[in-house]
């Protein structure tokens, strides 16, 4: 029961985007694509946990890549070496990889890149080759563009104003630059997530929701899905694309 | 002998910790994180007659020292509550539970409380007559002393089972509502359930809230929900059920002191899962602090002469 997790490095990557790596337990995180929730501090100011994805985990060491959005990420920003974070994980399902497709793709936009990270790795470790195609606003924005290029040769970057790599999101990419694939994996904002469903492609993606507890008791992140409803936290964040609904 | 043990209408328990309907589901899912065979006993999600798939997100919104909620009373229904939620529960559950049940209108809930007083392992029915967030019904029963009165009434009348009433903060006066539901025939009173608030996204001037107003939570409201339960306790004569903000063991026995006979944990559960167990490992050390021998002493100590 102990959840207590030292900070071992919090540094910046890109515009008000950081990397932070943790000590602690990790024996637990079973797919790429899971999260963790961190207490911010010990008092009541930052009541609620913060949900972030894992971007890659090994042996007693976890690293996350989270921006600055609020209050809350702002104290996260300015913890350092030999702080203790108070945090559960791992939670929600993650990624199930697929060996049968045979063209497949990793989608990912913005702070949704970072899960998508261990997945890579996780797929190249099983010898599935794959494409990866990363969307953020600006150049200032990108991050990780190297670390992915370890497991595969084939990435693209796009950015909505065109400073770096191609100018548009991520699906004015794939279609101009005529990118096939049979099957995807994808993280981004809930609009970039929308725009694939409507795409009809076949794959899995990550959502985000505000969320209460991040561990299925309180229904906060409920979402509509085809037959049912499911938890983002519990049941997710990952769904398949064929279950999902776009409530309009 | 237990010192931790205090009774409610119908139901022993061997300690006052009850986690609060909506934040620990139909339980079964806790118990991946502890026994929950350790608790009192536990409220579960507020179950109506059909399935209701609740509010749009977000349905969450923080603040300091507490948050709000806006689930809409998120629930598969009552059958499947009793085919499906309450099965997987008694795998791994071997006590009593609390049954909250909602509605939008007074045949519903008759017609909810019929059906899950036939499973026998239910305790007692908590009466939500003040969940702040559904548009038909809910918070409309409690905070009205006449509709109260009358709902209370007819629900104790198909019923065995003994009905806990959970009471709205949002009223005038509480002491009217918690009289008229003691004089219906309410066997206990659990209170107090969220205060209506909201926040403001201040960089799209919009509220947080898909639903605009949610029910606020957490250890802000306690000072509030010390004096409802005080002045409650002062005018009825049946068991308290105290609610708001506790967060640890001290929470509790100051709970207790204001005329609670048993607690429930809400929101600390989001927090810290395993917030209940900690509370039930600290109180007999919290007891000894304040050289307190037995738990079902101390009720209502804060009225003493």
């Amino acid at each position: 029961m102990n959840n207590i997790y030292e900070v071992l490095s919090n540094k910046k990557i890109a515009d008000k985007t950081f990397q932070m790596i943790l000590k602690g337990d990790t024996s637990k995180i079973s797919k790429p694509g899971q999260f963790l929730n961190i207490k911010i501090d010990d008092g009541f100011k930052y009541f609620l946990r913060r949900p972030i994805s894992i971007c890659t985990y090994k042996e007693n060491e976890i690293t996350i890549i989270y921006k600055i959005l609020g209050k809350g990420t702002e104290v996260l920003a300015k913890k350092t070496f030999g702080d203790k974070l108070d945090i559960l994980l791992p939670l929600g399902n993650g990624y199930t990889i697929k060996n049968k497709p045979e063209k497949q793709i990793l989608i990912g936009g913005g702070v949704g890149v970072p899960p998508l990270y261990e997945l890579a790795k996780k797929m190249y470790s099983q010898g599935i080759t794959f494409d990866v195609v990363l969307g953020f606003n600006t150049k200032n924005d990108v991050f990780y563009e190297e670390e992915f290029r370890k497991y595969t040769n084939h990435i693209y970057i796009a950015t909505m104003d065109g400073s770096y790599g191609y100018k548009g999101n991520v699906l004015d990419l794939i279609k101009g630059l005529g990118l096939k694939f049979d099957y995807y994996y994808s993280c981004g904002p809930e609009r970039m997530l929308e725009a694939l469903i409507k795409e009809k492609y076949d794959g899995q993606l990550s959502f985000e929701e505000r969320m209460g507890c991040g561990f299925g008791a309180c229904m906060g992140c409920s979402k509509k899905t085809v037959n049912s409803y499911k938890r983002i936290c519990k049941d997710g964040p990952v769904l398949e694309s064929w279950e999902v609904f776009i409530d309009e | 002998m237990n010192k931790l043990a205090v009774e409610l209408p119908g139901m022993k328990l061997d300690n006052p910790i009850i986690p609060a309907s909506g934040t620990f589901g139909y339980g079964y899912e806790f118990s991946e994180f502890y026994d929950i065979n350790i608790l009192g006993s536990f409220s579960f999600k507020g179950t109506t007659l059909n399935e209701r798939f609740g509010n749009k997100t977000p349905r969450i919104a923080e603040s300091y020292a507490g948050m709000l909620n806006a689930i809409g009373l998120q629930n598969p229904g009552v059958d499947n509550v009793i085919n499906i939620e309450l099965e997987k529960l008694k795998k791994v559950y071997h006590k009593k539970v609390i049954a909250n049940i909602g509605g939008s209108s007074k045949k519903d809930y008759i017609e909810t409380v019929k059906k899950i007083s036939k499973s026998n392992l239910i305790g007692a029915i908590e009466l939500n007559i003040s969940c702040p967030n559904v548009k038909a019904g809910g918070m409309s029963f409690g905070t009205d002393k006449h509709t109260a009165y009358d709902l209370t009434k007819a629900v104790k009348s198909v019923t065995n089972l003994p009905i806990y009433v959970k009471l709205s903060p949002n009223v005038t006066d509480v002491v009217e509502i918690a009289k008229a539901v003691e004089a219906a025939g309410a066997d206990a009173i659990s209170m107090i359930n969220t205060l209506v608030g909201m926040r403001i996204d201040l960089k799209t001037g919009k509220p947080i809230l898909a639903n605009i107003y949610g029910g606020f939570s957490g250890p802000a409201i306690k000072p509030i929900a010390l004096k409802m339960v005080h002045q409650v306790y002062k005018a009825v004569h049946i068991p308290i059920i105290g609610m708001g903000g506790i967060t640890d063991a001290y929470d509790v026995i100051e709970m207790m002191y204001a005329g609670a006979t048993a607690v429930q944990i809400g929101t600390a559960n989001l927090i810290d899962p395993y917030a209940c167990k900690k509370i039930i490992e600290d109180l007999p050390k919290v007891m000894n602090e304040l050289k307190i021998k037995e738990l079902k002493n101390i009720i209502g100590r804060s009225h003493n002469e």
